[in-house]
């Protein structure tokens, strides 16, 4: 029991109801103490003003009737209920008549308001024993004598008294409530972060297939879980990835070191110098092939790591284009193609230029390997055009092209579509381009080039840039 | 298809060492800084037999202690190095006033090596893993960069004449038309003639992009560059070198 109240107050949503309780509380202090000050200036106002009043009356009395009509209005005055203060007093501060047995020495002396409430002992002690509190007003008349009307301060205090009590019992109440109601939300939070914390050991303890509950509401766990249960799946995807990587790296690998390994065993038996000169060389050059692999893997890790991004500048994929295609277009002639262009001027990304270049060379690597000597019209074309708020860069050939739902295959990693490894080639080149892509935040695209055509529908492959903002 | 680089490219320095009289010193020296003991070894046995002399030193400290105390033509220095990192060793050297020039090797899986180390100082710079052949070219590049015609407006290759204002190439007083590219590319093989020069170094210094140039892209282009030079005339001056790249020399 206690171990769960210490977990129930670990959980955030009693902590920050405990925040809010305390917050509410000094509001309400706050306001109370804000009322009944209020209040009071307003009673202390109202009795200011009828004492204010009765003075005068008192005077107006004295100058019609003298001390006589003076001392019956004010004997009159005194036995009403609940009666203000009364007092005659002598030049010497002698009391002469009124209601009131003693007051505070000192009081008398001066005309006018009394100021501080001072203390004063009443006349008859049945209702209310011992000293009590009052304010007044002082009147000096012109033979000497001394007035002085007031009021007991008793009255306002019960009544501060009351207002307050009344807004500490409410106060308590919404306290409470609150706290109920929050200690109920809070167990119930408590349970479902329970519930997900559970889903969380599974999948650490290996099964990524797990996924978090989700509930009905669409609130703030549900939407939490939603991305968690988002994430979880990239995670599993990426490490589905990973695998096969690392499958297709070591199959991939492993040939290569196995012509190598024969070469180097062919050689090491061989006694004519020229053909063991051969074979050296083939060992060379399969090393040679080894270490672009290697190299191709290193790019693409590099350009997914998104670390390159710093090298980002203005690029004018215009330029790019026509270089790339000025660069390959004497390879196309070698293998007997047509490159043609069709680039729109002046179309500028943020990007790098080293890997868009490279990106470009890729595709038209293989635009030349798998049009050379095809079925389809020898020709490949680049294209660069802008539509639909993007820049698309398109390389086309006429070759076999590739099936419609091949097509996410031939982006992965050492997947290549001929089996036979004919031609030569790393199954790297569309992976570099794709991670390329990605990294400039836009997308690659493949699509026939003749969708009619069955016997060559050839491949389009192209390069969708962002347009930049203006 | 690859040839044994050493030979072929020790053969190539040594006949550049006759040839290009009194501006080119005829044993190149250089420092490795390297700390793989077994690739330093490689390295230097390699560069001796293509008659270069190699000191090697195998931290950052005493390579800089070396690079500072000894005039070297070239400094081949690996990025990642104990006691001292390869970029720092290059900047501490500039500030003491070495100026050979420095290569980088860089290490496996960084980024932007090439960018930073040229800030750094660095003249040439060579991602890892790299072939011998591609290393021994551009250092041999480096070295002889003191004497080559940086300010000379005229190339000249036995009867072949690149003039670099007027843009005119002729061979043997007849003029050759050249496409603007292949102007470039012959002006860089020119620039250095009697060394070798490979793919990846023309994809960089003629079309200003820093990778491997994968298939033969760079040898159609040559091809074409030769066949515009040498259709006319019986020598040849353009030659493939096998393994490594090509070079531009006039035999005679």
């Amino acid at each position: 029991m206690i171990q769960r109240a210490r977990l129930m107050f670990r959980s955030t949503a009693v902590r920050l109801s405990a925040l809010y309780i305390l917050l509410f509380a000094l509001c309400a202090a706050f306001l109370v103490f804000y009322v009944t000050a209020m209040s009071e200036r307003l009673l202390a106002q109202q009795t200011r003003q009828s004492l204010q009043e009765e003075v005068m009356d008192v005077q107006r009395a004295y100058e019609r009737g003298g001390v006589n009509l003076l001392l019956r209005m004010m004997e009159r005055r005194a036995r009403q209920p609940g009666a203000n203060l009364y007092v005659i007093a002598g030049p010497n501060g002698e009391m002469l008549a009124g209601n009131v047995a003693s007051v505070q020495p000192g009081v008398l002396d001066e005309q006018g308001w009394t100021g501080l409430p001072f203390s004063y002992e009443p006349y008859s002690e049945v209702e209310r024993p011992g000293r009590h509190l009052a304010v007044g007003n002082v009147l000096r008349l012109d033979n000497g004598l001394r007035v002085m009307v007031g009021r007991d301060l008793g009255d306002p205090g019960r009544f501060r008294g009351i207002v307050r009590r009344a807004l500490m019992v409410a106060l308590t109440i919404m306290g409470v409530g609150a706290l109920v109601i929050w200690f109920g939300i809070g167990r119930n939070a408590l349970k479902r972060i329970d519930r997900m914390s559970a889903a969380s050991q599974k999948i650490m303890a290996g099964d990524l297939s797990q996924r978090l509950p989700i509930g009905k509401s669409g609130d703030e766990f549900d939407r939490l879980s939603d991305s968690l249960n988002a994430m979880l799946g990239r995670i599993e995807k990426l490490n589905e990835g990973l695998r096969q990587v690392s499958d297709n790296i070591a199959h991939d690998l492993k040939t290569p070191l196995t012509r190598l390994r024969n070469k180097a065993a062919d050689a090491l038996a061989e006694n004519r110098e020229d053909v063991r000169r051969a074979a050296l060389e083939g060992i060379i050059g399969e090393s040679d092939q080894l270490i672009r692999t290697f190299n191709a893997l290193l790019m693409i890790s590099r350009v997914e790591a998104g670390s390159i991004a710093a090298e980002m500048s203005e690029v004018d994929l215009s330029a790019i284009s026509a270089d790339s295609a000025e660069l390959y277009e004497p390879v196309a002639e070698e293998a007997g193609l047509s490159l043609s262009t069709e680039l729109e001027p002046g179309l500028i990304v943020n990007g790098n230029r080293e890997l868009i270049g490279q990106a470009i060379f890729n595709l038209l690597d293989n635009a030349i390997k798998y049009s050379a000597g095809g079925k389809g019209e020898p020709k490949i074309c680049v294209k660069l055009a802008r539509r639909d708020g993007a820049f698309r860069l398109s390389v086309c050939d006429n070759g076999p092209g590739v099936p419609a739902d091949r097509r996410d295959d031939v982006l992965k990693r050492f997947v290549r579509l001929d089996e036979s490894r004919s031609k030569p080639g790393t199954g790297l080149g569309l992976s570099l381009v794709e991670a390329v892509m990605e990294l400039h935040g836009g997308s690659l695209e493949l699509s026939d080039t003749h969708a009619g055509n069955a016997e060559a529908p050839g491949l389009t492959v192209t390069m969708v840039f962002p347009a930049p903002k203006p | 298809m690859e040839t044994s680089v050493r030979y072929s490219a020790a053969a190539a320095n040594s006949d550049s060492a006759k040839s290009a009289a009194g501006a080119i010193v005829p044993h190149m020296k250089i420092l490795v800084i390297e700390d793989d003991l077994e690739a330093a070894a490689y390295m230097t046995k390699a560069f001796r037999e293509a008659g270069i002399v190699v000191d090697h030193a195998s931290d950052g400290e005493s390579g800089l202690f070396m690079g500072t105390e000894n005039a070297y033509d070239v400094m081949v220095i690996d990025r990642m190095l104990p006691r001292r990192d390869g970029l720092s060793v290059i900047s501490e050297l500039r500030k003491r006033g070495v100026n050979a020039p420095v290569l980088i090797l860089s290490a496996l899986g960084q980024v932007d090596d090439r960018v930073t180390g040229l800030r750094a100082g660095g003249d040439d710079y060579l991602p890892k893993p790299y072939a011998f052949s591609e290393l021994l070219a551009r250092v041999e590049v480096l070295g002889r960069r003191k004497g080559a015609p940086e300010q000379d407006m005229v190339y000249r290759v036995g009867d072949l004449e690149l003039d670099r204002l007027s843009h005119e190439v002729r061979r043997a007083g007849k003029e050759v038309l050249l496409q603007p590219r292949e102007f470039r590319l012959l002006e860089y093989l020119m620039k250095n003639a009697g060394q070798v020069v490979t793919r990846t170094m023309l994809l960089e210094n003629v079309w200003d992009y820093h990778f491997d140039p994968q298939t033969n892209v760079i040898d159609v282009h040559v091809s074409r560059l030769r066949s515009k030079i040498e259709k006319d005339f019986d020598r040849p001056l353009l030659k493939t070198i096998r393994g490594a790249g090509y070079m531009i020399k006039d035999e005679g």
